[in-house]
């Protein structure tokens, strides 16, 4: 009963917080805007240590591409913030204060200033905090128009953004591209993070980001399939979530099985000495006219009794844990783990529970029901 | 006596049970023919094979060799459930260790025979209780067996052996855990029923039990070696 509770339990918190995780991950996504392009260096993502790079120069070639609205190319590195004697790590964003660029930000939800405002042509060493940054990750929380210092420079807050619900987003500062070149040293190269793209309204997504591909090549001077660019729709951006999860849930759920055979395999323990302690009770079953197939229900009853109440207990303890897991990661600023609590999920637990238990009853029951009566009744026990 | 046809009969009945490498013979040879409405007394020492031939008889075991005909029907070949199915309704079965479910009440256990019969909740509990009461234990249908006194636990088994109208009583040393006095009271029961018209057969080996009885079979080394009426 043990092993079931704990197999239902790691099953129920596995799909629970897993299918949050999509659930969020999916709402993501959906904010970002479906008709946005993703361009990176090959063989990174999102600010990881890659070999390729790309430039200011490679923005202007994406922005020439006629499927193309506007593409913006931002930089994304990670950088120490301090406030107040405090220092929290956090990720530098920066990005462009043109006109052209507000724009474009205006319409991500991401984005969204809630105190404030959003970057001006002429703002100079002026940053824009996620919402936690502002108010979870210092002691004290930040507020419009106070001074905080990335690496080495002092930055005047203008504006805090909206919660977004996005990790990532959440826990961000947001500097002008200027500011962030001069931090990182990138002003010479003119190198840049990751370069984003509007597409022209009624253009299919896959088709301009194939345009995109095929300019860059050009200007690269590369062939097909040697790229050392990666050109993603967001739709493939979810598609690639949504498989990487899945694979994790497979495994964890492989986990959460072997727990599930162990837990079976304890019901059938527990069954077989439950057959041999009862032996001289099914003698007597026997001998007032039961049948093979009756003995065989009533030990089979029980089992799915202890798989129903060892499901009882797992969903209990599986949906705490989930929660507990939200809070945990919410509180340590990650928010896309929302614990999923569904109906079909509590159900299916619960007949899953049920059925592992009767399965592994059903060779101590019938052990039980081949018993011979005389020698059961004969048993002392 | 009329002529009738017996309701029991063993026909060169033999028993052997191996243990490990040895055969123990526990019956060598029995035959015997009981009538509907009799009241037999089978005794003989220990270790004869009186249980054995008990078991037999209730479909609880079958022979080695030899037949039983039960109502005419050879039983002696028969499959688990149907003797599953005799015993459940043709036969009511009185230990010497009275094999209550420790678990249950007096009443559920009186009603548990019917329940494998798939009678009706309300029939099995209204016949429970009138078992129940034929037995004097009316005011006990709600006690665990651990709660009533040995001679109390014997008349619940027997009524509970009487749940499913059975036309056959085998009643294995009924007296054989009980006092004097507590086993001459099972003995009147067991004789009342004897006068409804039941047919009971009765392991004892006590003389004092068996001169309740109409007929003395008589058991050693798994032999009848006497067979006489009173
Ligand atoms: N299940 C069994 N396995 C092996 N031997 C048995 C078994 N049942 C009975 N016997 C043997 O068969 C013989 C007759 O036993 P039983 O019928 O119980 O005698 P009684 O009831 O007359 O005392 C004894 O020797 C006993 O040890
Ligand atoms: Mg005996």
């Amino acid at each position: 009963m043990i092993g079931i509770f704990i197999g239902i339990a790691a099953v129920v918190a596995l799909i629970s917080i897993g299918q949050g995780m999509q659930n969020a991950i999916n709402e993501e996504f959906s904010k970002a805007g479906a008709d946005r392009l993703t361009i990176q260096p090959a063989g990174g993502f999102a600010g990881a240590y890659v070999s390729e790079k790309l430039y200011q120069s490679d923005v202007d070639v994406v922005n020439r591409v006629k499927s193309v609205d506007f593409a913006v190319g931002v930089i994304i590195q990670t950088g120490r913030v301090k406030y107040k004697g405090e220092t929290e790590g956090a990720s530098i964003f920066g990005i462009g204060s043109d006109e052209e660029t507000r724009r474009f930000i205006e319409n991500v939800d991401f984005f969204l200033v809630e105190e404030g405002r959003q970057f001006k042509s002429i703002d100079n060493n002026v940053a824009i905090l996620g919402s936690n940054v502002a108010a979870d990750r210092f002691d004290r929380e930040i507020l419009l128009g106070e001074k905080i210092t990335v690496e080495n420079k002092e930055f005047k807050v203008i504006g805090i953004q909206k919660k977004s619900g996005s990790p990532m987003h959440d826990n961000m500062v947001r500097i002008t591209i200027e500011s962030a070149q001069e931090l990182f040293d990138l002003e010479k190269t003119e190198e840049v993070s990751m370069i984003f793209a509007k597409v022209k309204p009624g253009i299919n997504p896959s088709v301009a980001a194939e345009d995109v591909r095929k300019a860059l090549r050009k200007d690269h001077n590369v062939k097909e399939g040697q790229e050392d660019f990666v050109v993603v729709t967001a739709e493939q951006m979810i598609e690639g979530f949504n498989n990487i999860l899945l694979v994790v849930q497979v495994v964890l759920v492989g986990i959460a099985a072997i727990s599930l055979i162990v837990g079976g395999i304890g019901i059938t323990n527990t069954m077989y000495t439950s057959v041999v302690e009862r032996t001289r009770e099914i003698g007597i079953m026997k001998s007032v006219g039961a049948k093979n197939g009756d003995i065989i229900s009533i030990f089979l009853m029980e089992s799915a009794m202890l798989g129903f109440f060892g499901g009882i207990l797992g969903i209990v303890i599986g949906l705490s844990v989930s929660k507990a897991v939200e809070i945990m990661a919410v509180s340590a600023g990650v928010n896309v783990l929302k614990a999923y609590f569904g109906f079909e999920l509590v159900a299916g637990a619960l007949i899953f529970s049920m059925v592992v238990g009767t399965i592994s009853g059903a060779l101590p029951a019938k052990s039980a029901a081949r018993m011979n009566p005389v020698d059961a009744l004969r048993s002392v026990m | 006596m009329k002529k009738e046809k017996p309701i029991i009969e063993l026909n060169d009945v033999k028993k052997i049970y191996r243990m490990g490498e040895v055969d123990v013979p526990a019956l060598n040879g029995v035959s015997l023919k009981i009538k509907q409405g009799e009241f037999i007394a089978i005794m003989g020492p220990s270790g004869s094979g009186k249980s054995t031939l008990m078991n037999m008889v209730g479909c609880l075991d079958v022979p080695t060799e030899g037949k039983i005909f039960l109502d005419g029907k050879d039983i002696s070949k028969m499959s688990e459930s149907g003797l599953a199915q005799i015993r459940g309704k043709k036969i009511g079965f009185v230990f010497q260790k009275f094999n209550l479910l420790s678990t249950l009440t007096a009443l559920e256990n009186v009603t548990m025979p019917m329940m494998f019969q798939n009678v009706d909740e309300n029939v099995r509990r209204k016949k429970g209780v009138e078992l129940l009461n034929l037995v004097g234990l009316e005011k006990r249908s709600s006690h665990k067996p651990s709660e009533l006194s040995g001679g109390q636990q014997q008349r619940v088994a027997i009524a509970r052996s009487l749940a499913n109208d059975p036309e056959v009583i085998l009643a294995d040393e009924p007296t054989g855990n009980l006092d004097t006095k507590t086993g001459r009271d099972i003995m009147v029961m067991l004789k009342k029923l004897h006068n409804d018209g039941k047919t009971i057969i009765m392991v004892t080996h006590d003389p004092d039990v068996g001169k309740h009885a109409k007929r003395i079979v008589l058991i050693k080394d798994g032999m009848v070696v006497s067979n006489h009426k009173e």
